[in-house]
């Protein structure tokens, strides 16, 4: 049991990995606020591209979605990082994980999206436009924000999975948390500073996987 | 060469395409086949659980809802690194392959406990105790009436949620899984050309298009009969 407490919670370990890590915790940080508001904002593109009725646009964006939800996002990143090198196109690690990122997460959050204009009577558009409302307006007032509130357990979920996915960036050499705890561990030989890593992650994540369980199981009582 | 043969020569490399593609096919292979061990063993246990948490002993449920919560909080990849690096300290090393199937299976099976049983809590209170006021026992009753009801409205949650999991095969690259993506990138260092990962990419299309053209099927199918 001492030899297990030793190996994976070893605290003089972690002390002296603290610095590291919170530089890795701040770069995660940093890449949160990157990735969730853009992905958000394609997102919100995506889906009201998506109310044009015309089949010109209708099937070239359902193409696009379904092509960014086949890809898995780390092969994604591969390619931006690896690949477009060759073609002279530098866009280094933060730059090649904020564009995989968006590309990735805004098919996500335009598909939630979409569910929830969709879930919008048509009627309330109508009544919008007839009391004067500009189309834009209508859809920015009165459609997109009881859209929201209809999808809003499945917004939050996929804004967990994108803040869990910073992760990867790892693989790149991106110094986040899991990078630097990496770092950490291959230099004392000894897995604590990824157990921390962990411990840091859960803390920041549990409370939302909490407030997500509840609403999720609201959602399903009511059907 | 023009600018467009250029492109070509080095994204769509005929020659080192051919010489790489065997390499993928067995990536191709071993993604499927992990894949679906994961689903197979992650929606097990995720049913397992939700049962086991349907007779609410309080102490097992507490535990359940932990590990289940802790499953869903962390990312994939620290589970991955974690078992795959951390293990090895205590006299244990398990393979990447078993690393990547174990730590995705937690994962799935933490994200289908948690549908399972909000479609267990969904079925009304009144089919348990119609089912009971028959004579069937506590088993039978959750076995004949109220799992085949909750599992048909879990569907579609399901569908979507072991999609998003089984595109996290490519993770088990990190830990030296020879799937699709490990295989390409070992291509391109190799042969100096990004066509293998070219490839792979396409390799991922084959494999997940239609696996999500099926979600968005199960997604409309499955929405107008609640």
């Amino acid at each position: 049991m001492d030899e297990f407490v030793a190996t994976f919670f070893n605290l003089e370990v972690v002390r002296a990995a603290s610095p590291i890590l919170l530089q890795g915790l701040w770069v995660t940080v940093q890449l949160i606020v990157v990735a969730v508001p853009l992905g958000l904002l394609g997102g919100v593109i995506l889906a009201l591209l998506s109310t044009i009725r015309s089949r010109w646009v209708r099937w070239p964006l359902i193409a696009w979605v379904d092509f960014f939800r086949a890809f898995p996002p780390l092969v994604l990143l591969m390619f931006l990082y690896a690949g477009l090198p060759f073609a002279g196109i530098e866009l280094g690690a933060f730059g090649a994980v904020a564009i995989g990122f968006f590309l990735n997460t805004s098919s996500y959050y335009g598909e939630i999206f979409r569910a929830g204009i969709e879930s919008i009577p048509r009627g309330q558009m109508e009544a919008a436009r007839s009391t004067g409302l500009t189309a834009v307006q209508a859809m920015t007032w009165v459609i997109l924000p009881q859209a929201v509130r209809n999808v809003l357990p499945d917004l939050v979920s996929n804004t967990l999975e994108v803040v869990k996915l910073t992760s990867i960036a790892s693989v790149v050499a991106l110094p986040e948390l899991l990078y630097q705890a990496r770092q950490a561990q291959s230099v004392t030989y000894n897995p604590s500073p990824i157990v921390a890593a962990a411990v840091i992650y859960f803390l920041l994540l549990w409370p939302a996987v909490r407030l997500l369980s509840r609403l999720e199981h609201r959602a399903v009582a009511r059907r | 060469m023009t600018n467009w043969e250029q492109f070509l020569f080095t994204f769509f490399n005929a020659k080192v395409m051919a010489a790489y593609l065997p390499k993928i096919i067995d990536g191709f292979f071993l993604t499927v086949w992990l894949a679906l061990l994961i689903v197979l063993s992650g929606l097990a246990l995720g049913l397992l659980l939700a049962v086991v948490r349907s007779f609410r002993i309080r102490p097992v449920n507490w535990l359940i809802v932990f590990l289940v919560d802790l499953f869903r909080a962390l990312p994939p990849l620290v589970i991955i690194v974690l078992i795959y690096f951390g293990l090895p300290s205590v006299g244990l090393a398990p393979s990447g392959f078993v690393s990547t199937w174990l730590s995705l299976t937690f994962v799935l099976a933490a994200f289908a406990e948690e549908i399972f049983w909000a479609g267990i809590l969904a079925v009304p209170k009144g089919q348990w105790e119609a089912a009971r006021s028959t004579g069937m026992g506590f088993a039978q009753t959750l076995g004949w009436v109220v799992l085949p009801q909750a599992v048909r409205l879990t569907i579609p949650p399901l569908t979507n949620r072991t999609i998003a999991i089984t595109k996290g095969t490519a993770l088990g690259s990190v830990v030296a899984v020879a799937e699709i993506l490990s295989q390409a990138s070992a291509g391109v260092s190799f042969s100096s050309n990004p066509s293998p990962l070219t490839l792979g990419a396409i390799a991922y299309l084959v494999l997940f298009v239609p696996v999500v053209a099926f979600g968005r099927w199960v997604e409309t199918r499955f929405a107008w009969k609640r």
